[in-house]
């Protein structure tokens, strides 16, 4: 009984963390941006952006394993979104070694 | 959706049908609701660098000797990753491992293959604080069990004696993210509950309750951290554990250890990793080199002999030393060779192990820009 509870409210939970207004999702374009790099590319310089990328990629994937190669961006956004689920990977550094590991 | 995943085993196929029926209602249930915001959030793609299915995974071959018993271990880890849009990620990994061992009185090798699902989610990015996390995943209990365990990336492949501790699979749902607090530390979390407790093979979990924290420190690259669980099933106890990682930014080396309590037991590893790029000799293979150190213990717990089979604890007080190499041939393959010495009252041995771990990564899709 104890356990169902908890499951329904994980569940409401679930619902209102999911929801567009929790999530302060901005409408249109900008949303869609959201897991690309292109806003942080237009504000600052790409050697600046490669070499953080470089700095945070060290500081957060080196901690595990060896630098892979590199893959298509496409690819590599795919694995990146993965192991910022995975490793808790903060959303400013994602960004960052997409960045880094797509240039 | 729903028949893909019962193809592909995602749905347990040993369930009796009450039971499959309540598991599949609340099962559909989640999958609307995802796949409701799933195509809301793939409408949005704008098409730029998205995402494409991956098959990523692992495999390797090993020989692992103990006490004069040697056994080979050959297995098979595919990942699976599809993303959906900005926000949404599924991703599975299942495992095929044969482990094969000559019988006491001599002829072939010969043993079970054991086919095991891991993980199969569904996760969506909610925003820069929060993933919502929903399906079977890895419990986040300590480090290892969600971020070394792939044989590629594990310094030794000998697991740690306390592996087993807290980290049954989970059924159920989970909060996690990173965000920075301040310049210098990031904090990350996950909260999770297992609502099954099944005992079918390969897709065993338990009902518990838990949660992680975390502090990294990106200048000095350390991370600190602890983690909780409350089971709730019998006999419910409550578990808890440590962990800590620091790579000096002047070496290259990993310092990283954990600690768990639990009423089957108890115990803690310390390892280091130490990659030979210093070295002003031999430079292309030294760069590939690394050399590994563990030392662990563990302690029997009151309830010891009670414990999940699955957990895989010891039965005695044990120490262990272990010393190993690794040589990457390239950033996917490494040839790996262990050995040390395991002390319990149940006799000292000796643990070797040596064999070969490969990472590959396809996509299931164009990669090309589109």
């Amino acid at each position: 009984m104890r356990a169902n509870r908890i499951v329904l409210v994980c569940i409401a939970l679930l619902c209102a963390l999911a929801s567009p207004a929790f999530a302060g999702k901005p409408s249109g374009k900008e949303s869609s941006k959201e897991a690309t790099v292109s806003p942080i590319v237009q504000n600052a310089d790409a050697d600046s952006m490669r070499l953080q990328g470089e700095q945070r990629f060290h500081a957060n994937c080196g901690r595990c394993h060896a630098a892979p190669q590199k893959f298509p961006p496409r690819m590599m956004a795919t694995v990146l979104r993965h192991m910022r689920v995975r490793a808790t990977i903060t959303d400013a550094d994602m960004r960052l070694i997409l960045f880094y590991m797509t240039q | 959706m729903l028949q893909y995943l019962c193809r592909s085993g995602v749905v347990r196929r040993r369930e009796t049908p009450a039971f499959l029926g309540t598991r599949l209602s609340f099962s559909t249930s989640l999958l609307l609701f995802l796949l409701l915001f799933a195509s809301a959030a793939s409408a949005q793609s704008d098409g730029s660098e998205k995402p494409v299915p991956i098959l990523s995974g692992t495999a390797g071959t090993f020989s692992f000797v103990t006490g004069g018993q040697n056994e080979i271990d050959t297995q098979v880890n595919p990942v699976l990753l599809v993303p959906l849009g900005d926000h949404w990620l599924v991703e599975s990994r299942g495992a095929f491992e044969g482990q094969f061992q000559r019988p006491s009185g001599g002829g072939p090798y010969q043993g079970p293959v054991n086919k095991h699902l891991d993980y199969a989610q569904v996760d969506y990015i909610a925003n820069s604080y929060v993933t919502v996390t929903a399906g079977r995943f890895l419990t986040p209990f300590g480090i290892y069990n969600e971020r070394l365990y792939p044989i590629w990336i594990r310094a030794l492949q000998f697991d740690p004696l306390i592996l087993g501790v807290g980290t049954a699979s989970s059924d159920g749902a989970m909060l996690r993210g990173g965000f920075p607090v301040n310049s210098t530390a990031n904090m990350n979390y996950a909260v999770y509950v297992s609502a099954a407790s099944i005992g079918a093979n390969g897709v065993e979990s338990e009902r518990h309750v838990g949660g992680r924290m975390g502090f990294f420190l990106p200048g000095p690259r350390l991370e600190v951290g602890g983690s909780f669980q409350r089971t709730l099933q019998d006999p419910r106890k409550n578990l808890f554990g440590f962990h800590a990682e620091w790579q000096p930014t002047k070496l290259p080396l990993t310092l990283r250890s954990e600690f768990a309590r639990s009423y089957y037991g108890s115990g803690y590893w310390t390892e280091g990793v130490y990659r030979l790029s210093l070295l002003h000799f031999w430079q292309k293979a030294m760069r590939r080199t690394e050399l590994v150190g563990r030392g662990q213990q563990f302690f029997t717990g009151p309830g010891n002999w009670y414990a999940p089979s699955q957990w895989n604890l010891p039965t005695w007080n044990t120490r262990e030393g272990e010393f190993g190499i690794n040589y990457f041939l390239h950033d996917g393959l490494k040839a790996t060779a262990s050995g040390g010495r395991q002390f319990s009252s149940a006799g000292n041995v000796n643990v070797w192990s040596v064999g070969l771990a490969y990472r590959f990564l396809l996509p299931l899709g164009k990669v090309g820009p589109q």
